[in-house]
């Protein structure tokens, strides 16, 4: 009998420190096929965030650097410029790149500067405990909107793939979802595709993958996928915003 | 014939492998637990096993390997 699927050859061994049916494990899979899929793993750097998947950097098999909060683009940008024959990406969470990252992802994106990012997009901030995120939903409750999140006191969710695809240096900016078999396929296909944009020289590419953070949103992993359908895609919603031919 | 292969060490129990499977046949072990504390997810009758690689597809600890 043949193997018809296995473990990618860019993640490490070790086994992923997130909660139990955090949807982080399964982005990261789709992640290191692509590499895989590419045949690129010698020539990948990664840049890991702060947030849930600051140990990212444990997880790929291939370099990767650590950069501090929200700084991974500004990080990805020199890695880039001094090695403009590798392959980088950065790998970052909502609070991470929606909040105090919004600067460097913003100016990364405006430069077209030659990286890919995936954006991990679960409306809340996973491993500080639960706090209100840009992302966060009007009526989400969190710890730090315990009322739900209102339009009035704390404004409206921000939407990153729509806003970044406004600017002239992005090639490719799409949304996608891991809640069933279907959408992981079509996440799959975009990242690729946002490697791809890299390897061909076009500029900076971002995929935004919803998300679930069963932990904090206090459900199990299963009803947590039917919320993120029911509620953020609503909100959020898939498909590309921007692609350069 | 098709054959699925769990690492139960990595399992965590988190069920979303026991929601994709069309034949209905991935479960979770409750009769057994691994170190972590979990029951890990299992398959009651593998004859019936397709190997559409749903349940490795979704499984957020790459837990699965899948052989056909």
């Amino acid at each position: 009998m043949a193997k018809v699927f296995e473990r990618p050859k860019a993640l490490t061994d070790k086994p992923f420190h997130y909660c139990p049916g955090c949807a982080h494990g399964i982005v990261h899979r789709l992640v290191a096929e692509v590499i895989d899929e590419l045949g690129v793993q010698d020539k990948t750097i990664g840049v890991a965030p702060v947030g849930c998947a600051v140990f990212a950097y444990d997880y790929f098999n291939c370099d990767m650097h650590e950069a501090s909060h929200g700084r991974a683009p500004a990080v990805a940008t020199g890695i880039k410029r001094v090695h403009p024959d590798k392959v980088v990406f950065t790998y970052q969470g909502d609070g991470d790149l929606a909040s105090i990252g919004l600067a460097e992802i913003t100016h990364a994106a405006t430069r077209g500067e030659n990286f890919t990012t995936i954006f991990i997009n679960n409306a809340i901030y996973g491993m500080t405990g639960g706090q209100m995120a840009p992302t966060t939903l009007l009526d989400q409750v969190t710890t730090t909107s315990p009322y739900g999140r209102s339009a009035e006191r704390e404004g409206y969710p921000i939407k990153m793939s729509e806003m970044l695809a406004t600017l002239e240096g992005a090639c490719y900016i799409a949304r996608v979802s891991v809640h069933d078999i279907k959408n992981i396929t079509k996440a799959k296909r975009a990242i690729k595709k946002a490697f791809e944009m890299q390897l061909e020289g076009k500029g900076f590419a971002l995929v935004e993958v919803l998300s679930t953070c069963p932990t904090n949103w206090g459900m199990n992993p299963i009803e947590a996928f039917e919320w993120l359908e029911e509620n953020m895609i609503p909100y959020y919603p898939l498909g590309t915003f921007k692609e350069v031919e | 014939m098709a054959k699925v292969i769990f690492d139960e060490e990595r399992c965590k129990g988190c069920e979303l492998c026991t929601t994709v499977c069309p034949k209905g046949i991935v479960v979770m072990a409750e009769e057994r637990m691994n170190s972590k504390g979990y029951h890990p997810a299992t398959v009651i009758d593998m004859d019936r096993c397709i190997g559409c690689a749903f349940c490795a597809r979704i499984c957020p600890d790459v837990v699965i390997e899948v052989e056909k």
